[in-house]
């Protein structure tokens, strides 16, 4: 059996060359090698879409597209003849606004340090602060998480959340009762957690910008500002690309945002309520959930619309990044 | 020919590490009996250090992972682990799907109130209906009429109460919430009880003890519900609960016994279904008024009457396991007070005793010594 198996090793090439009918580098066989090792991204995609979907389908067969706008969660009723419900439009509402908050705050800081280390910093000094923006994104979201808890919140509920409500109170998004753990502070950790991301790669897109370009602008007369402005459209689309991996990231994170964001399941209306997100109740409630059978299928189908909005993020950022580089493109051929 | 020589010796190298890793393996299996257990987080760290010592002791190793006590339920029903672990005894059903499950209490937990009022200090008094009503914001501010009658000698201030809960799946939820619905209809019939609730909107949930004890301690005028052992250790005031006799108590591991000691006359047999332990001890002492704490509970370890049914079990394992089990209700009860878990009372022990005596292998007792 093993002469058999070793002698059909030592014959591939051979029947390979006959296949392909010419002689067969080691190019032919890398090149294989990787294709397969890339087809693994769909199977593992596309198993784990079958898996959630043949799980959740329980939920979805029940609830319907109820599921998504449903507004109450409820697995096990008080009384055993009410059956329980599951509706995730709190959750979508508080992972979209999170997520919206994170990038109204962190995408101008993260710009703003990807023109610096671009096109102001001296080298060295560009060199050090990439390494400890880098530095942040790899430290784990249980530490953002806790950080959140004992520093962040203390300091926000006592010497930020109160001025700030007494500049914009009048808005309805800045009343109410003033907690810690509430959107706003899962949204502004978010934000901290996507700087690393975006800012790493605007800086990179803002770097690969051509000198011609700059020079040519340089020549015309711009300032160092109008120069900026110039580097930063040309590489919008680049751009739009880190922020929406920004984005990826913000709506997916579970530990920190599940840590401070306050986890009540209600459609709140101040930013300053606690809300609750798609990932976090699925790391609060899945590691226990057994009974009935619908309340897991459930929140697999959290799981799914997660999956499902991710996808949509994305879709839409392409169709932006399409639309933009046609635009510029068709502003070169002018 | 050079290569050849080389691309020879890594794949002679290469089988011999495997198979070097392969006997080693193999050696140490054979070496030592191996139990597996899973189940409740509650009492995970203490296990944890019962396993460390009885390695110790006995050199049989034990593995004990906390992964919940709805996942320790289900995987000693599928016979996946050697034992399972959960905070709340088997349900009807659950109990009837692994038939000749013995219920083994291993320690007690209890549910405490606590609450973050700026210069009032640990000791209010509360009661079940009261603070189910807090808790679903019927009452909403601290000098409300229904809780300064409770506590005449106290200024509540005139503050809303800010409500914090447990946002993960949880034992101690269930537990509290039991307590809640046997207290207040109103709770009953709007809330339930069970691991996971549908709370008001306005109230703030945190992950795990740590999570609402942080909560509690960062919100002013909060009020919460942890384990005991957080609230001791986090120095997080906490409040007195009245119980069935009518009596406030203030929780300690001396009350927490107490209740489980008297709930002990009420233990069904340990082949027995045990539902009817309930979630909590409340019970009504008939001859004195008894000083146990009403939000108590056992922690219990889940185990096979007769060990053949699991597979991989041998004569040798069953033993290891019916004296590991001995020896955590007898010996191991001393290292409890240290990770500020409550013993066991004699009158538990006693009736684990019997308990551990119906484990057999192959229709023997395996406790031959007991």
């Amino acid at each position: 059996m093993r002469v058999k198996f070793l002698y059909f090793l030592s014959n591939v090439r051979p029947k390979l060359q006959m296949v392909f009918g010419k002689r067969l580098s080691g190019d032919v066989y890398f090149k294989t090698f990787t294709a397969l090792i890339a087809c693994n991204v769909f199977a593992v995609l596309g198993l784990m879409l079958y898996k959630i979907i043949q799980e959740s389908w329980l939920s979805i067969e029940t609830y319907g597209l109820g599921f998504l706008w449903g507004t109450t969660w409820q697995p096990v009723p008080p009384n055993p003849s009410m059956s329980p419900s599951f509706g995730a439009l709190p959750l979508i509402w508080g992972t979209l606004v999170t997520s919206a908050i994170a990038l109204l705050l962190g995408v101008p800081i993260s710009l703003g340090i990807g023109l610096a280390l671009s096109e102001f910093a001296p080298k060295r000094f560009a060199y050090f602060v990439s390494f400890f923006v880098e530095l942040l994104a790899a430290i784990p979201s249980v530490i953002y998480g806790l950080w959140g808890i004992f520093v962040l919140i203390p300091f926000l509920q006592h010497n930020i959340y109160p001025p700030l409500q007494a500049m914009l109170g009048f808005l309805p998004l800045f009343q109410g009762t003033i907690r810690g753990p509430s959107v706003l502070t899962g949204g502004i950790v978010l934000a901290i957690m996507i700087l690393p991301t975006v800012s790493a790669i605007a800086r990179d897109v803002f770097a690969a910008v051509p000198r011609s370009q700059r020079e040519a602008v340089v020549a015309l007369g711009a300032t160092r500002w109008e120069t900026s402005k110039v580097v930063m459209s040309y590489g919008r689309s680049g751009v739009i690309g880190a922020i929406i991996l920004g984005l990826g990231r913000a709506v997916g994170e579970t530990m920190a945002i599940t840590m401070v964001v306050g986890n009540s399941f209600n459609m709140f209306d101040s930013l300053f309520d606690p809300g609750y997100t798609l990932a976090s109740i699925v790391a609060n409630e899945f590691t226990e959930a057994s009974s009935p059978a619908v309340y897991i299928s459930a929140l697999m189908e959290v799981g799914l619309v997660l999956i499902a909005l991710a996808l949509v993020i994305n879709a839409l950022a392409r169709l932006i990044i399409w639309r933009t580089t046609k635009m510029v493109a068709g502003a070169e051929a002018v | 020919m050079n290569y050849k020589i080389v691309a020879y010796t890594e794949a002679v190298a290469l089988i011999a590490i495997i198979a070097g890793f392969a006997l080693y393996s193999l050696y140490f299996t054979q070496q030592s009996v191996t139990l597996s257990g899973a189940g409740a987080t509650f009492p995970a760290p203490l296990v944890q250090k019962w396993t460390e010592e009885f390695y110790d002791l006995t050199g049989v190793q034990i593995d004990y992972e906390g992964i919940g006590s709805g996942g320790g339920i289900k995987q000693h029903t599928e016979k996946t682990v050697d034992f399972g672990a959960s905070d709340p005894p088997m349900k009807d059903d659950e109990f009837a799907a692994a038939p000749g499950t013995l219920h083994v209490p291993i320690t007690i937990g209890g549910v405490v109130i606590v609450y973050n009022i700026p210069g009032i200090p640990k000791g209010l008094n509360f009661t079940g209906e009261v603070t189910a009503d807090i808790f679903r914001r019927n009452i909403t501010r601290w000098n409300d009429q229904r809780f300064v009658a409770l506590n005449p000698s106290v200024t509540l201030p005139n503050e809303e109460i800010a409500v914090c809960h447990r946002s993960d799946s949880s034992g101690t939820t269930a537990v509290f919430t039991s307590f809640l619905s046997d207290e207040n209809e109103a709770w009953k019939n709007n809330y339930g009880a069970s691991k996971v609730i549908s709370w008001p909107e306005e109230t703030l949930g945190g992950k795990g003890n740590p999570g609402v004890a942080a909560l509690v301690q960062q919100n002013q005028y909060s009020i919460g519900y942890v384990e005991l052992s957080y609230a001791v250790e986090n120095n997080i005031p906490y409040g007195e609960v009245q119980n069935a006799d009518g009596k406030f108590v203030e929780p300690t591991m001396q009350t927490l016994a107490d209740a489980a000691a008297a709930g002990s006359l009420i233990l069904p047999a340990g082949d027995k279904n045990w539902i009817s332990v309930g979630s909590y001890f409340n019970l009504r002492n008939v001859d004195e008024p008894g000083n146990g704490y009403p939000i108590t509970s056992f922690s219990y370890i889940l185990v096979y009457k007769e060990l053949n049914v699991v597979p991989g079990m041998t004569q040798e394992k069953a033993k290891a396991l019916a004296w590991f089990l001995w020896w955590i209700i007898h010996d191991g009860q001393h290292y409890a007070p240290a990770l500020s878990y409550v013993s066991l009372p004699l009158e538990v022990v006693t009736h684990n005793e019997a308990t551990l005596r119906m484990i057999t292998f192959d229709g023997q007792q395996v406790n031959d010594w007991a």
